[in-house]
């Protein structure tokens, strides 16, 4: 009988070269901050869907007469200062924050990942040319390049996520091309070169679907760091403009009523910290089970 | 000294020279003329040309940029479109505040994450480790400015203690002054402290697996004194690069935080001279304040040779 190794109690014995995705729901629904992280994402991603159907109340009314309510059971959380509906508020809030964070990284992974790849086949002063230019854009973090955009183009939610997502490409610049590099120097990219690919395919056939899950994860964090800078900038008015609903924004109205309404101030900032908190953990979660090797030391 | 050095200068300087250059063809080439949008949309086209004249736009693009990079190296950075007075006189006197409170939530974070860190890489897999970090875990999912706001609600609002924003200034001594900027530096420094605390965790407990670190251990040096000398000096590099990258975070940050506690700082100046349409304030606060985060990613580079003589060698 081949069996394989005797592996140590309680390690999965994964023969080498296998995917092990048949067993991953399996140990995902084991691993802790995986759980906890989707549960929390979802919960987000829930509430941005359900106010495209449903609101409790229209998070656009103003209806001053009903201004600074505590909560009820009309409203359950209690009403702000023009009115509005705090619950309504709130998950229409998730829907901005989802958008602006899925456009913010879109834009950072397929201009960063595009980069990257390049960097990693040409190598030579193409390489250099492109961590030269990553590295100088860390110098303009999203709240600066967001000043000047708006400084410039007026504020608004273009120019945050142009802002965000431009912050968000050197980083992804940099995780691809380390990971590529390491594919590029693995025996099958050269078996590969040697039947005679060229590095367009190479890339894509071979490179891009091996760094995958690297990129899976590095996007969740992203996603994480693009909800918070939206928050900053909304909050700082220069992301998404009223009457739309942002959490950034009710915060800053709320910083007005903190000796009559505290309660109002701590609402959006709760609900920022669950999205960022649970796209954190699901990461960290992806990371563990996506590929053992990166696992960081825990 | 040497190649390693020049290099790095060099490096430096191309790097300012770039982010002038974006900096300007943003801020000056893009919006076409600043004097319109000064003036507004229905201002008369005669007096548009004459504020032009008067502001030295009509010269050509490349004159303009030339001159500004001279003005910077003689420190005249011009006069405010709005005010009419100096921009370098601006931008340091709200200098006096922002320098001071990166400065003091910098101190807040390495102290808070170094003790966290080494703290929980000595009792790794212990009840204290799991939940320090489960604390960092939630605080890195923090925005700042909410924090902030939180600190406000407990210690202006709730106990009373601090008042919840404006600078008394350093007039009335030093204390005063670092009264009114704890809360704002505390907001910045927690949320990068539980970052910087997660990576000088594992950057130890890397360190902490190495030879030399059981060589030292089997000498008979004791497990405190090993963990200071041998394991902290060399889990630094990774804690510096961070540190580094996070000034970036904290500057950025300042421009968010100051506008929570309504302090007089650059990053109030930025917003007012947007909402005043001062663009060359704009301009060369923008200009400060990336040079700053390179500046201080040069130093780290630097200071890496000097902890880890290895680099310099690696690094030609």
């Amino acid at each position: 009988m081949s069996a394989p190794l005797t592996a140590p109690a309680g390690t999965a014995a994964i023969p080498p070269g296998a995917r092990p995705v048949t067993g991953f729901w399996r140990r995902a629904l084991r691993h802790r901050s995986f759980v906890l992280g989707a549960v929390l994402s979802l919960f987000v991603l829930g509430a941005a869907l359900l106010s495209l159907v449903w609101t409790p109340w229209s998070a656009y009314d103003i209806d001053v007469a009903s201004k600074l309510h505590p909560p009820s059971a009309a409203h359950w959380l209690g009403t702000d200062v023009l009115g509005r509906d705090i619950v309504s508020l709130l998950l229409v809030g998730a829907r901005s924050t989802i958008m602006v964070g899925v456009i913010a990284v879109g834009i950072g992974l397929s201009f960063g990942v595009g980069l990257g790849l390049v960097a990693a086949a040409r190598k030579g002063w193409t390489e250099e040319l492109i961590m030269r230019m990553s590295d100088f854009t860390f110098a303009f973090p999203a709240v600066l390049s967001a000043i000047m955009l708006a400084a410039v183009a007026g504020p608004g939610m273009v120019t945050s996520i142009t802002a965000i997502g431009i912050f968000q490409i050197p980083t992804f610049v940099r995780v691809t091309r380390g990971s590529a590099n390491a594919i590029w120097a693995r025996e099958f990219v050269l078996a590969a070169r040697a039947a005679g690919k060229g590095s367009f395919r190479i890339t894509i056939e071979h490179v891009l679907p091996n760094i995958l899950s690297i990129l899976i994860v590095q996007a969740t964090i992203q996603f994480a760091l693009a909800i918070l800078a939206e928050a900053a900038l909304s909050y700082l008015g220069l992301g998404t403009q009223p009457p739309q609903p942002s959490w950034g924004r009710m915060l800053n109205d709320a910083q007005t009523l903190l000796f009559q309404s505290p309660m109002l101030a701590v609402y959006p900032g709760a609900a920022i910290a669950i999205a960022v908190l649970g796209l954190n953990l699901l990461g960290d979660g992806l990371r563990d089970l996506l590929d053992p090797r990166l696992a960081r030391e825990r | 000294m040497s190649v390693f050095f020049l290099r790095r200068i060099l490096t430096l300087v191309a790097t300012l020279v770039a982010a002038s250059l974006i900096i300007f063809l943003v801020l000056d080439a893009l919006p076409g003329n600043a004097a319109q949008m000064l003036m507004g949309a229905d201002a008369s086209p005669d007096a548009v040309h004459a504020l032009t004249v008067k502001l030295g736009l009509d010269q050509p693009l490349t004159v303009r940029y030339l001159l500004w990079l001279k003005g910077m190296a003689v420190g005249d950075l011009g006069n405010s479109y709005v005010y009419g007075t100096p921009v370098a006189g601006l931008i340091a006197e709200r200098l006096v505040l922002t320098i001071p409170l990166a400065i003091m939530s910098m101190l807040i974070t390495v102290v808070l994450a170094l003790a966290a860190g080494i703290y929980t890489a000595a009792n790794h897999n212990k009840l204290g480790d799991v939940g320090v970090m489960s604390l960092t875990q939630v605080g890195i999912a923090l925005p700042n400015f909410w924090f902030a706001i939180l600190l406000i609600l407990l210690f202006s609002v709730k106990l009373q203690l601090l008042s919840a924003g404006g600078f008394a200034g350093w007039d009335d001594g030093i204390w005063t002054g670092i009264r009114s900027l704890l809360l704002p530096a505390i907001s910045l420094a927690v949320v990068q402290a539980a970052i910087l605390a997660r990576v000088t965790r594992s950057a130890m407990l890397e360190v902490l697996r190495e030879d030399f670190v059981r060589t030292a251990r089997a000498k008979g040096l004791g497990k405190r004194e090993v963990l200071w000398r041998h394991v902290l000096r060399n889990a630094m590099i990774p804690v510096m690069t961070v540190m580094g990258l996070q000034f970036a975070n904290l500057l950025a940050g300042t421009i968010v935080i100051e506008n929570v506690f309504y302090l007089p700082g650059l990053g109030r100046l930025i917003f007012q001279s947007i909402a005043n349409r001062d663009l060359i304030v704009v301009r060369n606060c923008v200009m400060l304040l990336a040079a700053m985060v390179v500046i201080v990613n040069f130093v780290v580079d630097v200071l890496y040779a000097f902890i880890d003589p290895r680099i310099k060698v690696s690094n030609l």
